[in-house]
């Protein structure tokens, strides 16, 4: 039987897996957003799997918002990468140390 | 029902190898269409739980618009692959063991709890004629409306911050200007000369 916590473990599972490649990815900017879109996509499962398991459509609406949020972060950023990457032709995080203090 | 089980464990191991090809993966092109598959068994996934408008909206909205805006971005931008991989060695224990600890503390919880009261159970049988999307449809529209709204206006927002960023004025480029030419009047640019007639030789 399919219930609530096995759709939590794979959610666990792909959090996780998320935070690893935000620690091994460090160094690409592009697979630092991919990772957190995944992020997301555990964090909607947890919200999907309970909202079925207590039979409340709330939690689907969270995700809705959610989706927006990341759809709107996902075009901001990537138009950031663009713009840096015009700039200093390189998208490098080791690089980007102007603001460093 | 063992059909079902046995769904789930496949979409679910298709999801997390795919998962695992975006983080591991040294090409990023691969990574961003290993991310499309990723998206696409999650909604195969939310369908089995019964959210069919969400696995949609996943499929048309991420899988369609924001994944292909990644594809643009990864292929417009020339990314030194190799060097960026390159240093990737000193961290990578601390990383894996960091998300072996964390996976393991997480899955003891959950199963722990589930084996106590009827989380292990599966989920509901939801009531006959339920239709997923007029339920999200009818919370969404009345008690969430306000939270809808403003979801608008961040799209918006997104949208306006996108194209000032990346909107570069570049010199030399000819543009029409609406404004003068609609405030451009007859005496401006038509010069009447008075001249007599002349005779056909």
């Amino acid at each position: 039987m399919i219930g609530l916590h096995h759709y939590l473990v794979v959610s666990a599972m792909l959090f996780v897996l998320s935070i690893a490649g935000i620690i091994l990815n460090r160094r690409n900017l592009i697979l630092l957003l991919m990772c957190i879109e995944l992020m997301l996509l555990a964090v909607n499962f947890n919200f999907i799997a309970f909202s079925r398991y207590l039979g409340d459509e709330t939690g689907q609406v969270f995700v809705f918002f959610i989706l927006t949020v990341a759809a709107a972060e996902a075009a901001i950023g990537l138009a950031i990468l663009v713009v840096l990457f015009r700039n200093r032709r390189s998208i490098a995080v080791k690089e980007l140390n102007t603001l460093k203090g | 029902m063992l059909f079902h089980s046995i769904l789930f464990y496949v979409f679910a191991a298709v999801m997390f190898s795919a998962a695992l090809g975006v983080v591991f993966s040294r090409n990023p092109v691969h990574s961003v269409m290993l991310l499309v598959l990723t998206f696409f068994q999650a909604a195969v996934l939310w369908l089995m739980a019964e959210a069919e408008f969400l696995a949609i909206v996943l499929v048309l909205v991420y899988v369609g618009a924001v994944m292909v805006l990644f594809l643009f971005v990864v292929m417009m931008l020339d990314v030194d692959v190799e060097a960026a991989k390159r240093g990737v060695s000193r961290y990578a224990p601390l990383g894996v063991g960091l998300a072996l600890l964390m996976v393991i503390e997480l899955i003891q919880v959950i199963w722990l709890r589930s084996r106590e009261g009827d989380v292990a159970s599966g989920f509901a049988a939801t009531p006959e004629g339920y239709s997923n999307t007029e339920a999200l449809g009818a919370v969404l529209y009345t008690e969430h409306v306000y939270a809808f709204e403003i979801a608008a206006v961040i799209l918006l927002l997104a949208i306006v911050a996108a194209i000032t960023l990346t909107m570069r004025k570049r010199p030399g480029l000819k543009v029409q200007d609406i404004s003068a030419q609609v405030a451009v009047r007859a005496k401006d640019r038509v010069r009447v000369v008075k001249m007599d007639a002349e005779k056909k030789q």
